[in-house]
């Protein structure tokens, strides 16, 4: 008896499994969820999600006749103590060889379209029509550069929706990992040698993706934003980067001092740029560059921002020019303009701006940006001069 | 070094039940369970020294002439006479604990005696000219912070030379016992171990001297 | 030679190996059977801070955005419990069932070299305590159980926090080496007559093959830790990026030591698992020689697998298609094991004790465990869900509703023979339950996290990704588990204060170690057993046509057993006094390796000359 009532709660030991499953199978495609591996919005995460599903029919399969085996089993055959002897066997040759076979078979059926979706995951596109983003991962940031445009961002990647995205990535300091849930995987950053990864967006929106390699006390926020756009909002936003430069300024300067721009291939074997002393270079260079001002101030408020911006040492890291590699800091070209600040952690209010400019730390612990001790008021100047730069 | 619970034991069935066991003395086969585990150390180390061949940096090279930045003049650093004597020694010192160990197993007490001195000279030779050639190497501008090379060349070489330097210890402890009457043929297998050691320290060295001073 | 275990083993009288007590006796013992039981608790012990540790992340993680812990804390955290339940509570735990049952199951009376044996465990224990002593500096490592270059260079860690982890696991390292030739020795050598290779109980097969892995992956850690080492204290250059070196080099030796280091955790989970079922099926284990076989290629495969943990770092198709493909490879044998199970259990006479619901559980969790895996060994999946939640998922049921639950039905299995009490049925199997349920509710959410866009390790999260309630649920299940050890525990201290009671053989068992008393004597066995099959005892009992009487403790006069021996953990320090000598080096110089040298030297000679 006692026995019976612990084969029936082994069997209730299913039900909220499954009651689970089928729930949050339900909630699988929820938009709810903003970085849903299963519900892709680009064409690579759809194959990958293909081959995915593939896998989860599969075993599906096996995990019902297999697990239902083992609970019939159990049920079937249980004994009691003074049961006789049950008949001793040691083995079925015929049995064991089937069930080598069978998986095996069912194996291949996976290893196929796996083996087709490997060679597709290195097929970076190549051609005018393509839009090519520099990725650079930096302890706890993403900068973006668009070596063709001559510019760079951080923290906001915007892609023009339907054409195709070859991103070529690498880190400026420790391993990160690129993540795109929506729209592609992942792929790791190296220092010295560049990860390639494609796409092309289905649809335009806001998303969110983040850094997938531990990387540091700040991994945990080391976010970024994914604009899809169209084509036409896509190069307004390139522009409006572009007119960032001081006036009279080359604005494709960039791309000649540039590391990251001068030719690389795009393959499928990570090749190695000599990046990193380079890039020290630009960065002591944007250091002594006066900031962008794109026009005298009438706002006195603003004035007063501007004055602060290098007085608290802000021109030390960030550089307001999008025409100019960034030094230590992201770049703040178009810092007025984003949907969220702090690496895709805090959307883009004046409040948080503020909050985050006057104690970086208190928001992220070990970060790398210092505690600028901004008094309140000094903190509204700065974000009123930041929000000039959109 | 006896440390077997129950050799007696085993011994007393291995004739009539020798499936159940490998009728090698347990502590042969453990020193050689050892020797398969430090194949992957040293294949570990061994690869690491490829992986990074020809990928320093900054000279000095081993096989390559370099000229600094600030126009000194390096030769290739790597002294492949010297270092084949030694590489011949140790060769041949693999036989002469062969040669003690027939006298060990004879009780041959002088056989034993001169051919495991041999054996600790020719250890102790290649450990100088080691000592020797890292010192050189520093003189010369190469340490283990200068470059890959230098990196992976100490570091595979310097566990190597440990190695060698522990056998010697080892070689050194056995040939006291040996000297004060205390190796009798029935024991010679704390030689036979300690000779298993030192030949594969031999044959790891056989791997590494083509790796480092020959292949270019 | 009427019976299959010769010589009575209830006679012999006259006084008995006395059994030693007080602290210099565990300390000196070289005892398999003590040293397994130090080894039990000290693992069950770190198992315990693991947990522990665990908690407080899913604390941490059962709200958006909380602050409960800081970041730098989380990341210490999630590292000492990877590194914790790897290298101090699982392989630490299954050591505990090679020192105690090899020899019992192989009819020997210790393992090949006792004092060694020691030298392992004091090793291992030096080692544990030292990484655990990092959290007294606010400095325990924080880059995760893998480690990966060049986070962990002097310039991006430059506390003491990486120190402890290379210092750490390079003494655990030599205490696994130390054992593993041990056991590996133990096995091919000292079998009781008629006891072939093939006839070996699975437990011994499958741990004799984790040995070979443990001898032939820890040199391959080894030297990335050396390596390491050299960058951090010595100014080499391996895997620092601007003088050349190259940080992938280190994920390669991690994982060729660290895949083979995964089935270093789950085999002798599988050996277990394989002597329980027969047991409490009262039927042999089922295909044998396919058991053994696949055993074995499970372990050589596990060689050549590596990079599937790599498919992100963008190899290449080739190597992606190699990997990937060897990868799925290594589910055939692994689905002829959970066949084979099945097929133990069918058609016998379940007897539905505590050890086998661990037991059975064990199977229906590492099937899932098994399948999760072969979604992400196809690498385009696996770029979506490597290094989130997904993987965390899949681990865990490996490892915990594998290794975790086929360990605790060892101990249930077990418990009467090492400590010779029962420990109690009701709480056994309420701890099931609880356990069963707090692990499916911590961890099958986690495979949905994942694929909806949780990254591991990661400190929080904002309520704007949706992943609260998943999470909830998970920090829900992990107070469940809490409970289930928590009843564990209450049965333990229960057994202990109880009488001590156990039968020789209390489940019906087919073994070797259920002819002698419980717990066996110093000696084990008072005459060595004669083997003439697979299932020796079943045989014994057949024969006799009933239960074996009650074995007597004998007095085992004229056994010769190996001294106890303090130099064995007196060399342990010198070996940890050396290694840690190396990471003080800025503050004592050479010396403190020199000091550790020297104790190291002085404790192997006087090891070396004592008698034996």
């Amino acid at each position: 008896m006692h026995q019976r009532n612990s084969a029936l709660r082994r069997h209730l030991g299913w039900a909220p499994l499954c009651a689970l499953l089928t729930a949050t199978l339900a909630a699988c495609t929820d938009p709810a969820y903003t970085q849903n591996t299963l519900n892709p919005r680009g064409d690579f995460a759809r194959m990958v999600d293909h081959v995915f599903l593939t896998t989860v029919w599969w075993a599906a399969l096996a995990f019902v006749l297999v697990e239902g085996a083992l609970l019939y089993a159990v049920f079937r055959f249980k004994g009691r103590p003074d049961d006789p002897e049950p008949k001793q066997i040691h083995g079925n040759t015929t049995v064991e060889i089937i069930w080598t076979i069978i998986p095996a078979l069912i194996l291949a059926m996976i290893a196929v379209p796996t083996v087709r979706a490997i060679f597709k995951t290195y097929e970076v596109p190549v051609g005018p029509d393509v839009t090519e983003i520099e990725v650079i991962g930096h302890q706890w940031w993403w900068e973006f550069r668009y070596p063709k445009a001559g510019v760079v961002t951080a923290g906001e990647m915007h892609v023009p929706m339907g054409q195709p995205v070859a991103l070529r990535m690498t880190t400026q300091d420790v391993l990160h990992s690129f993540w795109v849930p929506q729209f592609a995987g992942k792929r790791d950053v190296f220092p010295n040698r560049n990860n390639v990864l494609w796409f092309r967006a289905e649809v335009t929106g806001n998303f969110s993706g983040q850094c997938a390699e531990f990387c540091g006390i700040e991994h945990g926020r080391m976010g970024y934003r994914l604009v899809s756009e169209s084509p036409a909002d896509f190069d307004k936003y390139i522009k409006g980067l572009q007119a960032t430069a001081p006036p009279g300024s080359a604005t494709m300067r960039m791309v000649s001092s540039a590391a990251p721009a001068t030719p690389v291939q795009v393959s499928t074997s990570g090749a190695t740029v000599p990046q990193q002393k380079a890039r020290g270079d630009t960065a002591a260079a944007s250091v002594q560059a006066a900031p962008a001002a794109p026009a005298a101030p009438s706002d006195p408020l603003v004035a007063q921002g501007e004055k602060l911006f290098t007085m608290k040492g802000c021109i030390g890291c960030h550089s307001l020019d999008a025409t100019k590699p960034t030094g230590i800091g992201p770049n703040l070209a178009n810092v007025g303009s984003r949907t969220y600040i702090a690496a895709g952690m805090l959307p883009n209010t004046d409040e948080n701006l503020a909050r985050w400019i006057s104690n970086a730390q208190a928001v992220k612990p070990g970060v790398l940006m210092p505690n600028l001790m901004l008094k309140p008021d000094e903190a509204k100047a700065l974000v009123a001069y930041l929000r000039t730069h959109k | 070094m006896a440390d077997t619970a129950h050799a007696a034991h085993v011994g007393a069935h291995l004739e009539t039940h020798s499936e159940t066991s490998t009728g090698l003395d347990s502590r042969k086969l453990a020193i050689w369970t050892f020797i398969g585990s430090e194949c992957l150390f040293f294949a570990s180390l061994i690869g690491t020294y490829l992986v990074y061949r020809g990928r320093s940096l900054v000279g000095p090279f081993p096989h390559e002439e370099w000229v600094s930045p600030a126009g000194v003049h390096f030769e290739p650093i790597l002294e492949i006479k010297l270092v084949t004597v030694g590489t011949a020694l140790l060769l041949f010192s693999s036989l002469f604990v062969v040669l003690a160990l027939n006298g060990a197993q004879r009780g041959r007490r002088g056989q034993l005696l001169t051919w495991l001195g041999m054996t600790i000279l020719c250890g102790m030779f290649f450990i100088g000219m080691q000592v020797y050639e890292f010192t050189h190497f520093v003189h010369k501008g190469l340490t283990i912070k200068t470059n890959l090379f230098g990196a992976s060349f100490f570091t595979l070489t310097g566990f190597h030379g440990t190695h060698v330097t522990i056998g010697v210890i080892w070689l050194i402890t056995v040939f006291i016992l040996a000297l004060r009457r205390k190796l009798p043929p029935e024991k010679a297998l704390n030689l036979e171990i300690a000779a298993l050691y030192w030949h594969f320290v031999d044959v790891v060295w056989v791997v590494i001297f083509p790796v480092v001073y020959l292949m270019k | 030679m009427a019976t299959t275990v010769t010589g009575d083993l209830r006679t012999q009288a006259a006084h008995a190996h006395a059994e030693p007590t007080g602290l210099w006796s565990w300390i000196t013992t070289v005892d398999h059977k003590r040293i397994g039981i130090l080894y039990g608790a000290s693992a069950f012990m770190f198992f315990l801070i693991g947990g522990l540790e665990a908690l407080l992340l899913r604390i941490q993680l059962g709200r958006p955005d909380n602050t409960f812990l800081s970041p730098d804390a989380y990341n210490q955290l999630f590292t000492m419990h990877g590194t914790t339940m790897i290298f101090l509570a699982v392989m630490p735990l299954s050591a505990m069932f090679f020192n105690f049952f090899i020899p019992l199951l192989i009819g020997a009376r210790d393992v090949a070299f006792p004092r060694l044996n020691a030298f392992s465990y004091w090793v291992f224990i030096l080692g544990g305590l030292f990484l655990n002593a990092s959290f007294l500096f606010h400095a325990a490592p924080n880059a995760g159980w893998f480690g990966y270059a060049n986070l962990t260079s002097t310039q991006y860690s430059p506390g003491l926090n990486i120190d402890f982890w290379m210092i750490g696991l390079q003494i655990l390292g030599i205490a696994s080496l130390a054992a593993a030739v041990n056991f590996f020795v133990t096995v091919l050598n000292l079998r009781a007559p008629g006891m072939k290779l093939m006839r070996m109980p699975m437990f011994v097969w499958m741990s004799f093959i984790t040995q070979a892995l443990l001898l032939l992956a820890f040199p391959v850690i080894t030297v990335a830790l050396i390596l390491l080492m050299f960058d951090r204290f010595f100014g080499t250059h391996f895997y620092v990026p601007s003088a050349g070196g190259d940080p992938i080099l280190w994920q390669h030796l991690f994982w060729i030591f660290g895949h083979p280091e995964v089935y270093i955790l789950i085999l002798p989970a599988f050996g277990i698992v394989s002597e329980v079922l027969p047991v409490f099926s009262r039927k042999p284990l089922f295909g044998y020689a396919a058991m053994v076989f696949s055993g074995a290629f499970i372990a050589f495969l596990g060689f050549g697998v590596w990079s599937h943990h790599m498919f992100s770092t963008g190899m290449g198709p080739i190597a992606d298609t190699v990997f990937s493909l060897s990868t799925m490879l290594i589910a055939i044998p692994t689905g002829v094991k959970i066949f084979n199970w099945i097929g133990t259990i069918w058609g016998g006479s379940i007897q539905l004790k505590t050890p086998m619901y661990f037991a059975l559980g064990f199977i229906a969790m590492f099937i899932m465990g098994g399948l999760s895996g072969v979604m992400h060994a196809s690498p385009p999946a696996d770029l979506q869900q490597t290094d989130t939640y997904f993987i965390v998922a899949h681990f865990h049921y490996v490892l915990f509703g594998g290794s975790i639950f086929a360990l605790t039905s060892g101990a249930y299995y077990w418990w009467p023979k090492m400590f010779g009490r029962m420990l109690d049925e009701k709480i056994g199997k309420i701890h099931f339950w609880l356990m069963l349920i707090g692990f499916n509710l911590t961890f099958f959410p986690m495979h949905f996290a994942g694929l909806l866009g949780m990254p591991r390790r990661v400190y929080t999260y904002s309520a704007e990704t949706g992943l609260t309630w998943l999470n909830q649920l998970e920090t829900v299940g992990a107070l469940v588990l809490f409970l289930a050890i928590a009843a564990f525990l209450y049965n333990i201290l229960k057994a202990w204060a109880g009488p001590r009671n156990a039968p020789a053989d209390p489940w019906n068992g087919a073994t070797l170690e259920w002819a002698i008393p419980s717990p066996p004597q110093p000696f084990n066995f008072a005459e060595i057993p004669v083997v003439h099959s697979r299932d020796p005892l079943w045989e014994l009992k057949r024969e006799r046509g009933g239960p074996l009487p009650e074995p007597a403790r004998v007095s085992g006069a004229g056994i010769h057993m190996p001294n106890p021996s303090f130099w064995p953990a007196l060399t342990a320090c010198g070996v940890a006094a050396m290694l840690i000598g190396v990471m003080l080096l800025p503050k004592l110089g050479p010396w403190g390796i020199i000091a550790g040298g020297a104790l190291l030297l002085f404790g192997v000679f006087n090891w070396a000359f004592e008698p034996a």
